[in-house]
């Protein structure tokens, strides 16, 4: 079964190297249907393969007092919890942030990678690189890999001469600015309640609960998140951890417990 | 789901292409320009995959200027239309690009032009023409109402014409567009038409 819609299938690079490359050209692009011996395992197979492959949350939105970024902390094999407390939000340099989606060695090498040539930036003009410059070097640098297997999808986002700024760029060699991202597997449940709830004038405090909200939120749905949501803001004086929230506390604190009235109590059947 | 589409009138060509950024199902951004100003006069809409088409069409520019810098007179859009072609060309048995372009121009001496360029290199000077999916559309409908020497009002009739169509008919269609447009006063941009506004920071 096949549904010719190329559109929503971003051009995958030619299987199988030169000799491939005609029979890549004419075959119309077209989005590969799952096939199963059942209804559910077919729904479920579907939002599988359309669901984003990287298996985290990741969020940043720019408001009026600077940049919120936040993450959770899981890393998955498969249906292995391989750990609850990775470090998904990377310390570029004091005023810069990336997180991370994809691979892991693959983000923390570049991202550090990034981090160095931003200083030799600085040591040789004599001035701090823009949140646009870093991300164009981070997107010329992946672009140049295209291709090769690298998985990236991540977002710098800090605070310049211009003010906030925030970028997505991928392994794919995209890259895009905007106001709002999020990014990983759970980023359509984060956008859901971050596009509602967001508002360019909110304080600091607003801020963080909207991000912590809706990194929880994702962790809740999306089996490949989890671990504690950790919540950043960057402001005109560089970044600042602002909590680290372990997301199985927060859904008691979102949801407590009420003590539900006994309607009805089990008793002792009297034998006569 | 990505449509650009463009025709040339009276003394002008005009450009229009979707400004949405998608990856699989998710939206990324609503408002992103895919409609570069190559110079002056030359106005280059591009579509395909992400990374391909800023990367590539960066380079065009970048290239259209540095001819300008070296030689002190611009590329005609003949011209900048056969070097994208060729660059498309060279690339293309090794490392071929994704993009899909339309280059229109206008020149002093022979007025306004329009050029397709697909990503297997393929080149032709058209006076309408689209890409993606809103190219089904669009085209029957540019045939019907096209005819040479339109003037602005009646060509951006036609491309809201064209707009509403794909916005009714494609399954997935893209809420906002942007059009620009180029005369003897240069490449600018033109409208946008939104359907559905980000919000995003105020201007300031």
């Amino acid at each position: 079964m096949k549904l010719d819609t190329s559109g929503l299938e971003s051009f995958t690079p030619f299987h199988g190297g030169g000799n491939d490359l005609c029979g890549g050209f004419s075959s119309v692009p077209s989005f590969e249907l799952p096939s199963s011996t059942n209804f559910d395992d077919f729904q479920k197979k579907a939002m599988q393969m359309v669901k984003p492959a990287k298996g985290t949350t990741t969020l940043a939105f720019i408001f009026k007092e600077g940049v919120m970024v936040a993450a959770d902390s899981r890393a998955s094999m498969g249906g292995y919890i391989s750990s609850q407390s990775v470090k998904k939000i990377i310390e570029i340099n004091p005023y810069m942030l990336g997180t991370m989606a994809g691979g892991a060695a693959d983000c923390q090498f570049w991202h550090r990678n990034l981090g160095i040539k931003c200083r030799l930036h600085e040591l040789a003009n004599k001035r701090r690189i823009s949140v646009t410059g870093a991300s164009k070097l981070l997107a010329n640098i992946l672009y140049s890999y295209r291709g090769m297997g690298l998985s990236v999808g991540t977002m710098i986002a800090g605070w310049d001469e211009t003010g906030p700024g925030l970028y997505y760029v991928d392994s794919e060699g995209g890259r895009l600015k905007g106001t709002r991202f999020s990014v990983g597997s759970g980023s359509p449940y984060a956008y859901g309640v971050l596009d509602n709830g967001y508002r360019y004038d909110m304080s600091i405090e607003e801020a963080a609960e909207l991000a912590r909200r809706s990194i929880y939120h994702a962790t809740f749905r999306d089996g490949a998140s989890g671990g504690v949501a950790s919540v950043y803001y960057v402001g005109p004086d560089g970044w600042k951890k602002l909590s680290g929230d372990d997301v199985g506390e927060l859904h008691y604190k979102y949801y407590p417990v009420v003590p539900s009235s006994v309607e009805q109590e089990m008793t002792e059947v009297a034998t006569s | 789901m990505e449509c650009v589409f463009g025709l040339v009138g009276d003394g002008f060509a005009v450009v229009v292409a979707d400004t949405s950024a998608v990856h699989s199902i998710l939206v990324h951004k609503s408002n992103e320009d895919k409609i570069m100003i190559l110079d002056s006069h030359k106005l280059l809409g591009a579509s395909g995959e992400s990374g391909d088409r800023v990367q590539f069409t960066e380079y065009i520019q970048k290239n259209v200027h540095l001819y300008q810098f070296r030689n002190g007179i611009p590329l005609t859009t003949a011209a900048a239309a056969n070097f994208t072609r060729g660059e498309l060309a060279t690339a293309l048995r090794k490392n071929p690009y994704f993009v899909n372009i339309l280059l229109a121009g206008y020149d002093k001496e022979t007025g306004p032009s329009l050029y397709y360029i697909d990503y297997i290199a393929t080149l032709h000077k058209i006076d309408k023409g689209a890409f993606g999916y809103g190219s089904y559309f669009c085209l029957a409908l540019m045939d019907r109402h096209y005819h040479r020497g339109m003037s602005v009002e009646e060509a951006i009739d036609l491309v809201d014409k064209c707009i509403m169509e794909i916005r009714s008919r494609l399954v997935v269609a893209p809420p906002n567009f942007v059009i620009k447009i180029v005369d003897k006063d240069g490449a600018r941009e033109f409208a946008w038409r939104e359907s559905i506004k980000d919000v995003g920071a105020p201007t300031a």
